[in-house]
């Protein structure tokens, strides 16, 4: 295993004129990593992984690939290769012509280009359509052959640019996992950038969630969706409850705040809090419980007394909708372990109900 | 069957309404491109009479003098040699110029092809005549040469000046077609040739190029086609020191003592027939790779 860095980026800021696409972001990408760079649109993903590819220079700061500094090397001379998010492929070449491009520009001999370009078709299962123009491949077909085209120079780092979002959800799906499966296959370091948090949490060993330019927090996807750091990434990665209030307290891991209507409430610190500081409370609602008052246990200290506003039921599991006493509401969702058609195994609208918040399945979160 | 007559019915309603829309256009063609071409056909093979006057007389000998006598040889091939020089160096000027008003912001990019269209608003002849103010032997360029002490240049009557006034002319017909086919050009495809290791020359004879190509053939037969067979430039700058076709055919027609209007159409005819084939080889090039 060698220990230098696939990609490492130092202190990297670009800027377009005045505004600042890219804020200081230092990424360290392991070799072989599956790794993405997540974030709403406008976020500095998309910048950061042209500035890996070469079309574009950072302002300051620095990139290494394997160590190798890239400040002054143009993107045709650059050990990666990249999936676009149009795929550009090349429509006045056939399939074949452009997965063999790359080998072209290298000068192989004709016989070797041949022979690799039938293997990547092959990898990709597009033989079949190696004399096709792009333009009469549908989007997923179009998708592989860019794919292809990429992995027959066998780069040291795939970048790839929201490669799956112009296919439908069903495709998308499909695709996440062959491409999961493709880099464990060829073992290449892949630099995924996406928006879409479910896609990211699939497919990667290590995510970068982005917003306004900056790396908010770095780790793997268990990490970003257990332990956000901050409100930004545990409201943008999947859903969650938000109390807001103030510390009032905090321990090693954990501290407590309390809302303006006298609420308090405790949970884990992922990062320090001060006392006194404004704060959230988060909680996802699959990680928050739901119990009839007669259920309860009496005096527990974070059960709120809640009524049961809106119910919907999506198979798997149950939404729940609660209002809190004081007008705030809450969702809970209940997975339907069991299989029953009793209406009374429901939760409906209007019940008085107990919402337990247990602090190991909270944060307290700052800005 | 029923549905058949039916059907019937609407195809000859429809046929009558196109052949209504039609109508007027083919009336137009008919009376004043294929009517006055048969004309000149036709008199492509008839003999000059002793006072210009022509006689019903079918003859070939029109034809023959025009690809045997070297006065008339050389008009063409001078003629298609200027063409081809003036395509190519419009060619040169143009991609590069039609690309860089592409890679402008949207707003500069409009006032550049402003810019590029602004020499329409004069008349044509007029403009050939302001360079000759330019270049003449007393002309502001050899006023401002000898102001600076420097001995005058011969820039008018040259084929030089002929040369350059053709690239003037016919300049915005090469830029204006390429620049549609580069506005149409996806950029994201150079950075993917980029990517896969081409270099940016070679990234644009494999994908730019071959992508524009369109544009490009478009532009030199706008270019092409009215060269061979003007006249006004290499009159008015090169002095009609030596014929182009275009200067024969208008003297056969209107100057020479007596005319020779029989001789004249033949000129014409063999010319049509030369572009003809140029625009079919265009067709083939803009339809076969890029529709």
């Amino acid at each position: 295993m060698s220990t230098t860095n696939a990609v490492e980026l130092r202190d990297v800021v670009k800027r377009f004129g005045d505004t600042v696409a890219v804020d200081h972001v230092s990424l360290e990408i392991r070799d072989g990593e599956f790794f993405s760079l997540l974030g709403p649109s406008g976020c500095g993903k998309t910048t950061t992984l042209r500035m890996i590819a070469g079309f574009e220079y950072p302002s300051s700061g620095s990139i290494a690939i394997h160590g190798r500094e890239m400040a002054t090397i143009p993107p045709h001379r650059r050990p990666v290769n990249t999936v676009f998010q149009s795929y550009a492929l090349f429509p006045h070449m056939t399939v074949a012509q452009n997965v063999a491009f790359g080998l072209e520009m290298k000068r192989r001999p004709r016989d070797e280009i041949a022979v690799r370009v039938q293997e990547a078709l092959e990898q990709v299962r597009l033989s079949a359509f190696a004399d096709r123009r792009p333009r009469q491949l549908s989007g997923g077909q179009q998708q592989r052959v860019a794919l292809a085209r990429a992995l027959i120079n066998q780069p040291e780092v795939l970048l790839l640019d929201e490669p799956l979002g112009a296919l439908d959800q069903k495709l998308r799906k499909e695709l996440q996992l062959e491409l999961k499966s493709l880099q464990r296959r060829v073992g290449i370091t892949f630099i995924f950038v996406t928006h879409d948090q479910e896609e990211a949490l699939t497919m990667s060993d290590r995510i970068a969630v982005m917003s306004q330019g900056k790396v908010l927090q770095i780790g793997s996807p268990t990490e970003i969706y257990e332990r956000p750091t901050c409100r930004f990434v545990a409201d943008f990665i999947g859903e969650t409850n938000f109390i807001a209030g103030r510390v009032i307290e905090n321990g090693a891991n954990a501290a407590t705040i309390e809302t303006t209507d006298g609420l308090r409430l405790r949970g884990l610190t992922p990062r320090p809090v001060q006392v006194g500081e404004p704060a959230v409370l988060s909680i996802r609602p699959e990680k928050a419980r739901l119990l009839a008052p007669s259920d309860a246990r009496a005096g527990h200290a974070y059960a709120l007394p809640v009524r049961v506003e809106l119910v919907s039921y999506i198979g798997s599991d149950t939404r729940i909708t609660v209002r809190l006493n004081d007008q705030r509401t809450f969702d809970v969702w209940e997975q339907n372990t069991l299989s029953t058609l009793d209406r009374d195994a429901y939760w409906q609208p209007g019940e008085p109900a107990v919402l337990v918040c247990p602090p190991d399945n909270a944060l307290v979160l700052t800005e | 069957m029923a549905l058949n007559t039916l059907e019937r019915e609407r195809q000859r309603r429809e046929r009558r309404t196109l052949a209504a829309l039609l109508a007027p256009g083919l009336l137009w063609l008919t009376l004043f491109l294929a009517l006055p071409l048969m004309i000149i056909l036709a008199y492509s093979f008839m003999t000059n009479g002793p006072r210009g006057n022509i006689v019903w007389q079918f003859t070939l000998g029109n034809y023959i003098d025009l690809f045997t006598r070297s006065i008339y040889v050389n008009a063409y091939l001078r003629s298609i040699w200027i063409s081809i020089l003036t395509t190519l160096i419009c060619l040169l000027l143009g991609y590069p110029l039609a690309l860089f008003i592409v890679r402008q912001p949207p707003r500069w990019r409009t006032v550049l092809l402003f810019l590029v269209l602004i020499p329409f608003w004069t008349n044509f002849l007029v403009r050939i005549y302001a360079w000759q103010i330019l270049l003449a032997n007393n002309g502001l360029i050899n006023g401002a040469l000898s102001s600076l002490g420097l001995p005058p240049l011969t820039l008018l009557n040259t084929e030089g000046a002929t040369l350059l006034g053709l690239v003037y002319g016919e300049l915005p017909f090469m830029v204006l077609p390429i620049y549609a086919a580069l506005d149409r050009f996806d950029f994201t495809l150079m950075e993917a040739a980029a990517d896969l290791g081409a270099s940016k020359r070679r990234a644009f004879w494999r994908v730019m190029l071959p992508m524009t190509m369109p544009g490009v053939a478009a532009g030199s037969v706008l270019v092409f086609i009215p060269t061979i067979g003007q006249f006004v430039v290499s009159e008015l700058l090169g002095g009609a020191k030596v014929d182009y076709l275009g200067n024969l055919i208008q003297r056969l027609f209107l100057r020479s003592n007596p005319p020779n209007w029989p001789l004249g159409s033949a000129m014409a005819m063999a010319m049509m027939l030369a572009l003809l084939v140029l625009i079919l080889v265009y067709f083939r090039a803009t339809t076969e790779e890029n529709r």
